[in-house]
């Protein structure tokens, strides 16, 4: 059976943004359906659905419902739209060409858990994005999908859109909420969860973007077509993004599940690679989720997974699982960026790093520091000074960093270790390979470039500390 | 926590930069109603006055703060955190250019120096005439149309080095096509 695109249906539709076209198709009737329903009804269909969030963790949306306290009094929803993490789009085409269907899942998701006001949160740069869907909005408003008394439900939604000013960390949800009351988006200490304490104090829910547009297809086509879709703890369709040099880049929707080479070699997605290159490495799920080793090197022989050996992993399934089997942080956004076999994994990793270096917020010290030093030790390894050291010296970096050894506050510092970790540990032939091949004063000549003044140091033992060693500092 | 620090009483008037307009304080005033806290209206707060003022002065941030009842401090510690506020004058036009993993490896970094000559100016500088700052940025979530490139407001997409003279040479590369919202701009308080 073909799949048939439900999220993506309406690209390519001449002015698909306007509300008239969606209609016709449609659209809102899931949500004129769902508020004919009770609201913990609502909560317990998407539970069953078992809708797992888009955005990153994949934590169960109709679960994060549930959370909220009986007896609140005023509930907010605030919707993820900060959409930064490379290589990732989804959430930027989806609202570019169909942003009522997003809408329809606010109001949708605002009926169940009765919210009062909805924030969308919209990334800063995303300018063109802002206008079309507040146009979408404004549109939405004067039909009655807003505002007061919604559809003669007696229903009340306010729908706001809140522009951001640049800053990964206000992706993760308690950074949103702190950036959404005007403060620096620093992630809080949970619990309490947003579900109990959260924007302003009040309870609170926070949904990405695509999470919330699947809900209207939930209720228009029925649970039964839902759970078809997927593997078995992956339900439902998802919208996957391929980039690099590979044929057809952009956004292809599938349901959960299909394989990682699907997703560069066929047909109706990426369509292989440029001039037939092969692939070294791939980041199936965005940057912070970890590499995977591409079919530059041989198939596994027995099939076995095994993630120490130099093998290939593109049979990696995108689903919520699957990915953890291979060593990495989990599904991701299912963006993938592929690298071909001619780039030097030095340089990959200085851009991971350096991306990580500059989007820590500073809170926590294990990811201020250790990004910080982990892009300073990649860009030592690429300018030809690196020491079999350092491959070590970042792998015990990573594993000290994040929420997992229990050292920060939200989860950045685990995205950004995983990845160099992945990277030093999947690729370290490469590593030793190229540092096989540094010339033998490259050390000295390192360090008299990035502090001069060290090198005249007058203690002979110190300078040699520093060779040997290779740290700034005097013993 | 901000690095800058000021001393308010020995700061020089001639320092602090243009204020805000009224029209400018109006529209900082009809976002209130969408929060319970005045706080909340921040980040549009400084949006509107970036807009207008083309970056953010010292006598904004202090009008800012008597507008939302805040220490000015407070306003330029948000300031400081966010990458997209500007505390000295930028160009009229900002050139802000993808630098992440898929654009570095379509070429990105090669538009970078070939536009850094061009401009005759490094990352985070401004041509003498005004007319452009350069910065790079981290994913702009373009990837599939890498690299990429925002000129205020407006995104060019598979930028080569060789398409960068026909850009530049386009005094409309800033303005996006998109219809504009009325609401945004005078929002519904009902």
């Amino acid at each position: 059976m073909a799949f048939e695109p439900v999220l993506m249906k309406h690209f390519g539709v001449p002015n698909s943004t306007a509300l008239a076209v969606y209609q016709a198709d449609g659209g809102y009737a899931g949500a004129a359906k769902a508020l004919r329903m009770k609201p913990d009804d609502l909560v317990e269909l998407v539970q069953k659905a078992n809708l797992r969030g888009r955005g990153g963790a994949g934590f169960p949306a109709g679960m994060k419902w549930s959370f909220l306290p009986k007896d609140r009094t005023i509930t907010y929803l605030c919707v993820n739209a900060d959409e930064s993490e490379p290589p990732t789009f989804s959430n930027r085409v989806l609202m570019e060409n169909d942003p009522h269907m997003l809408l329809e899942g606010i109001l949708i998701a605002g009926y169940a858990t009765r919210t009062a006001v909805a924030y969308i949160y919209l990334r800063g740069e995303f300018m063109e994005q802002f206008h079309i869907l507040q146009r979408a909005l404004d549109e939405a408003y004067a039909a009655g999908y807003f505002g007061k008394n919604i559809l003669g439900t007696g229903y009340d939604l306010e729908c706001y859109i809140h522009r951001g000013a640049g800053a990964y960390i206000c992706g993760e949800e308690t950074g949103l909420i702190e950036s959404l009351e005007g403060k620096r988006g620093w992630p809080r200490i949970k619990p309490p969860f947003p579900a109990v304490e959260g924007l302003f104090r009040q309870p609170t829910v926070v949904n990405n973007v695509e999470t919330l547009a699947c809900l209207p297809h939930i209720l228009t086509r029925g649970l039964d077509w839902w759970l078809s879709l997927g593997t078995e703890n992956s339900k439902g369709p998802k919208m996957y993004c391929i980039s690099g040099p590979v044929n057809r880049p952009g956004c292809y929707e599938g349901p959960l599940g299909i394989s990682c080479r699907e997703l560069i070699y066929g047909q109706d997605f990426g369509g292989g690679l440029r001039e037939g290159k092969k692939v070294k490495a791939v980041f199936p799920g965005g940057l912070s989720m970890g590499a995977l080793r591409g079919d530059l090197f041989p198939k596994a022989p027995n099939g076995q997974i095994d993630p120490r050996q130099d093998y290939d992993e593109l049979d990696c399934l995108l689903d919520f699982d699957d990915p953890r089997r291979y060593d990495l942080l989990g599904l991701g956004t299912a963006a993938a960026v592929v690298v071909p076999e001619d780039v030097d994994i030095r340089d990959v990793l200085v851009n991971v790093t350096r991306f990580f270096g500059h989007e820590s917020c500073g809170q926590c010290t294990h990811c201020r520091e250790g990004t910080a030093w982990m892009y300073k030790i990649a860009q030592r390894m690429r300018a030809g000074a690196g020491r079999p050291l350092d491959l070590d010296l970042l792998v015990e970096t990573a594993r000290n960093m994040g929420m997992m050894p229990g050292m920060s506050i939200c989860g950045l510092a685990d995205g950004a270790a995983w990845p160099v970790r992945t990277i030093v540990q999947k690729f370290r032939q490469e590593f030793e390979q190229r540092m096989a091949k540094q010339e033998p004063d490259a050390a000295e000549r390192r360090i008299r470039q990035v502090n001069p003044a060290a090198y005249e140091l007058p203690i002979r033992e110190g300078r040699e500390t520093l060779y040997v060693g290779g740290t700034f500092f005097l013993p | 926590m901000s690095w800058r620090t000021i001393d308010r009483k020995t700061v020089v008037e001639d320092e602090l930069g243009p204020g805000l307009s009224d029209a400018a304080q109006d529209k900082i005033r009809s976002f209130f109603p969408r929060y319970p806290t005045r706080r909340a209206a921040l980040l549009p707060a400084l949006h509107i006055a970036q807009d207008e003022i083309g970056y953010l002065s010292l006598r904004a941030m202090r009008e800012i703060a008597a507008l939302l009842e805040l220490p000015p401090a407070a306003v330029m510690d948000i300031v400081s955190f966010y990458t997209h506020f500007w505390t000295r004058p930028k160009g009229r036009k900002t050139i802000v250019l993808c630098r992440s993993l898929t654009c570095e490896l379509m070429g990105g970094r090669a538009v970078l120096e070939a536009l850094q000559q061009k401009l005759g100016i490094g990352e985070h500088q401004t041509t003498p005439d005004g007319e452009y700052s350069l910065m790079t940025e981290e994913c702009l979530a373009a990837c599939e149309h890498a690299p990429c490139m925002l000129i205020n407001e407006k995104l060019h997409k598979c930028v080569q080095v060789e398409d960068l003279d026909r850009i530049l040479a386009d005094p409309e590369n800033d303005q996006l096509a998109v219809p504009r919202s009325d609401r945004f701009d005078a929002p519904a308080t009902d």
